[in-house]
């Protein structure tokens, strides 16, 4: 699949179907996730009506992770095998996932408050999910820093497979490290999902709806650095000729 | 059904998490819809100028 994007024409006539349907299904699964979580799903036993923060800030903390996997994954990609539409997908999914990582950040800090009486503890969970959040700033800024575009996209590839040492951190933070305010696994987990399927249904909408929201601007950024880059190209070709 | 429409206790949290997504990603969506303005502009331009 990756090899067969690979080609510029063939991303392009792809994207070209893939973002209005990316588009029209996060419009559709966020608009039904809305109605099932604000005003569908009961309040929790314990947590009340914070348990709807929950349909929020877990599928931006799953993005958050995965899309740091796959720009990972794309900078992999672009400084093993040099290929320019990795580091274009690459580049383009680090603001997508700084923002969501940043989402899942305050509204955590949100939902904290209530549920825990504080806005922020330096616990495992919470300070990895900062670094994570950092991480994308790092890549961000060093890409913005550095002038030449082929050590920018070397540099940032390197220190986004770097920073992958965090995903795992973050991940099994709740079972590695005891006693911490942030809860365990409620959904993956061997002996099933621990929350009622009347709060899951919600989550789980929400979760493809924020999903194929994050593809839908992923794949138009894509698609803007392309055609920036080719105008980059027909501007030196014309500086060069005069 | 009743959801947030009835009060109940927190609720402003929840809004305010609600508003704080609504923010973060609509601001997003306006910066792509911006990037790309740009870049189309900028293409368009050197489109023009090739032809010349």
């Amino acid at each position: 699949m990756i090899s067969y994007l690979a080609n510029p024409k063939r991303f392009e006539a792809f994207a070209r179907i893939a973002i209005p349907v990316c588009g029209g299904l996060a419009l559709l699964l966020i608009a039904a996730g809305l109605w099932f979580g604000l005003l569908d799903s009961p309040p929790d036993r314990y947590q009340g009506d914070t348990i709807r923060i929950m349909y929020v800030h877990v599928p931006a903390a799953w993005l958050g992770l995965g899309l740091y996997l796959a720009m990972a994954v794309a900078s992999f990609v672009y400084f093993i095998w040099r290929h320019n539409l990795a580091d274009v997908a690459a580049t383009a999914l680090a603001p997508v996932g700084a923002v969501f990582a940043a989402i899942c950040l305050v509204t955590g800090a949100i939902w904290g408050k209530p549920t825990w009486t504080v806005w922020w503890v330096w616990d495992a969970r919470l300070t990895s999910m900062l670094i994570q959040f950092l991480l994308f700033l790092g890549y961000i800024a060093l890409r913005a820093a550095i002038e030449d575009e082929r050590l920018a996209a070397r540099s940032a590839a390197i220190l986004a497979m770097v920073g992958l040492v965090n995903l795992p951190i973050v991940r099994f933070s709740v079972e590695w490290w005891d006693g911490l305010l942030h809860q365990g696994a409620t959904v993956f987990r061997a002996d099933g999902p621990a929350i009622h399927g009347s709060q899951l249904l919600p989550l789980m909408i929400m979760v493809f709806g924020f999903t194929f929201l994050a593809g839908w601007m992923v794949l138009y950024r894509m698609r803007s650095a392309i055609m920036s880059r080719k105008a980059g190209n027909l501007q030196r070709i014309r500086e060069a000729k005069a | 059904m009743t959801g947030v429409i009835e009060p109940g206790e927190y609720l402003e949290f929840v809004w305010a998490a609600y508003g704080l997504t609504v923010l973060g990603v609509g601001g997003l969506i306006a910066f792509i819809l911006a990037e790309r303005a740009l870049a189309s502009r900028h293409l368009k331009r050197e489109e023009d100028e090739a032809d010349k």
